[in-house]
């Protein structure tokens, strides 16, 4: 079984959001890179499977060179190898365009993605990515059993589950649950020092098309001050609500 | 030429995120001096729901092969119907699905997690959620077309009654790849997202047996209940209640948070809720900053406190 996992390389979840002067870009200075987190349940899922079945699994990402430690840190987790397309990602679908291109060609049983990125927030490259490739695609995926060529999936839906057979190949947008948050791996020694001697391929793009353009970016606007109610005067924080936020 | 909706049921009956898109396609159409075409598959709530809040015309896609959810069929049925240039979604799961499918079919532009209706029709501009809430994107479209999936409580509802017409479509679209097995609604429980109040809870609540305090408020206000990350993580409550930066993000009306400390990858998730009510008994914790009213003191004392007096307010 050959499986490729799309990683997206995005600021720390601490991270403080600021945009540059002109308003035109997210501002890089200080900092810190990791693994889209919702990227790395199906990173994980799929070092599951090269654990269980004997799978392949290789890592692409889309993105300049300052993405190679994130790449590094998904061989030190476990992937095989990994490909990196040489480019900043401008929109989902230039993004979804290199990794259909490599999935085309590649035979892949199973392509993972994490169900959105926390950056740009797209959610849109994992459904363009299955229909580039005319597969089918399983969307805020929170559990998948492979059996052959079918695999059973269960997906999140607002207010419950479904569960799913679904015929692979086929392309799996993952979320917390895919596999269990405490079973995400943290890369030991071994892994990082393995990682630098594993094939990280970099390619060029095939594709300039963007349908998507950033104009430029607002910080949201800030609240007012928060008014404190004492504990003991809850009927003026249930005033409020009722007559001034209206909102019971 | 029209504007077409997706109007999403849940087995037959309408979702409030699809009476919001309707309301959202009407209020380009009413700019564009255009019509609304809402497009729906399996319905079997009546039309007259949609022409309340715009639709002026109803196609109603009859397909048995469409029962169970395929994003890929879906997408294929809706590609089939859908003849406009501007198309919108709920930000749904079902429908955040099949949109960026139908972009693909179609070599349009797909816009996301629309805040706002459009600045501008053409060319399409639109501001839209990024980095998870703490950020805001001014979107344009470079397609003829644009796909454009609104964020839930967002726009909001708005009545705007036309006399619609229905159209039934019968279509036999190939599901071949995959088979919905089973499919489990939880029933009574409201949907977190679509939820216009939402009562979380953190840590702070020192144990799962102690939500029914919670529940309790959450029941009385006809809220969802949420969660922090580290409450799910530890298996207190299921991780899809789970709101935060890698959770839900959500915009309800009014968002209550009990024993939450505010840890920014929590404020992503919930930093867009109207108002934003923070309970906690440490005078320090950052989520006081981005509430708009806050109480010190014990959840154990206070949630039971509230919750009759806002009974007693209710009558």
């Amino acid at each position: 079984m050959k499986i490729l996992v799309c990683i997206s390389s995005v600021p720390d979840t601490t991270s403080k959001i600021n945009f540059t002067a002109d308003q035109s870009a997210f501002d890089k200075n200080g900092i810190q890179w990791v693994i889209n987190p919702l990227d790395e349940f199906g990173l994980t899922k799929a070092i599951k499977l090269q654990e269980s079945a004997g799978a392949t699994v290789t890592v692409i990402n889309v993105g300049d060179s300052t993405t190679e430690p994130v790449i590094r840190k998904s061989l030190a987790i476990g992937a095989n190898d990994a490909i990196r397309i040489n480019i900043e990602p401008k929109d989902s679908y230039s993004v979804a365009k290199e990794i259909a291109n490599i999935a085309q060609s590649g035979g892949y049983d199973l392509i993972f993605c994490g169900k959105e990125s926390i950056d740009y927030n797209g959610g849109a490259v994992p459904g363009m990515v299955a229909q580039l490739l005319n597969q089918p695609f399983i969307n805020a995926c929170v559990g998948l059993e492979v059996n052959g060529a079918e695999a059973t999936a269960v997906r999140e839906i607002e207010g419950g589950k479904e569960t799913i057979s679904v015929k692979l190949p086929a392309v799996i947008a993952g979320q917390k649950g895919l596999v269990d948050e405490k079973d995400l791996i943290i890369p030991n020694m071994r892994g990082i020092m393995s990682a630098r001697s594993k094939p990280l391929t970099v390619r060029e793009p095939v594709n300039n098309e963007v349908k998507v353009d950033a104009v430029s970016f607002d910080a949201v606007p800030a609240r007012a001050a928060v008014k404190m109610v004492a504990p003991d005067n809850l009927d003026e924080l249930v005033r409020l609500l009722h007559e001034e936020a209206k909102v019971i | 030429m029209a504007i077409y909706v997706y109007a999403e049921n849940i087995n037959g009956i309408y979702k409030k995120a699809a009476f919001e898109a309707v309301s959202y396609a009407k209020a380009i159409a009413d700019k564009d001096g255009e019509t609304v075409t809402a497009i729906s598959i399996n319905p079997t709530d009546s039309s007259d729901l949609l022409y309340k809040y715009g639709a002026d015309k109803v196609l109603n896609i009859k397909d048995e092969g469409l029962k169970g959810f395929s994003a890929k069929a879906y997408a294929q049925a809706v590609n089939e119907v859908a003849d406009g240039n501007i198309i919108v979604f709920p930000h749904t799961t079902d429908a955040s699905s099949v949109a960026p499918m139908l972009a693909i079919m179609k070599s349009y532009s797909l816009i996301t997690n629309a805040l706002e209706a459009p600045e501008s029709l053409s060319p399409f501009q639109v501001k839209r959620r990024a980095f998870s809430g703490k950020g805001i994107m001014h979107a344009k479209a470079d397609a003829a077309g644009v796909i454009v999936t609104v964020s839930q409580n967002a726009f909001g509802i708005k009545e705007n009654a036309v006399s619609g017409s229905e159209e039934v479509k019968n279509l036999s679209v190939a599901n071949e790849d995959t088979k919905v097995i089973s499919h489990e609604q939880s029933s009574g429980k409201l949907d977190l997202k679509e939820a216009e109040i939402v009562v979380s809870a953190g840590r702070g609540m020192k144990g799962p047996e102690n939500w029914g305090m919670i529940e309790d408020l959450a029941n009385l206000l006809g809220a969802a209940t949420a969660c922090s990350k580290p409450v799910s993580d530890i298996g207190w409550r299921p991780h899809s209640e789970h709101v935060g930066q890698t959770g839900k993000a959500i915009s309800p009306n009014l968002y209550i948070a009990v024993g939450i400390s505010g840890a920014i990858q929590h404020l992503a998730g919930v930093n867009s809720s109207k108002t934003i009510v923070v309970i906690n008994s440490d005078p320090e914790a950052p989520f006081f900053k981005s509430a708009d009213y806050g109480v010190v003191g014990d959840a154990f004392q206070i949630i039971p406190q509230l919750t009759e007096k806002i009974k007693a307010l209710k009558g």
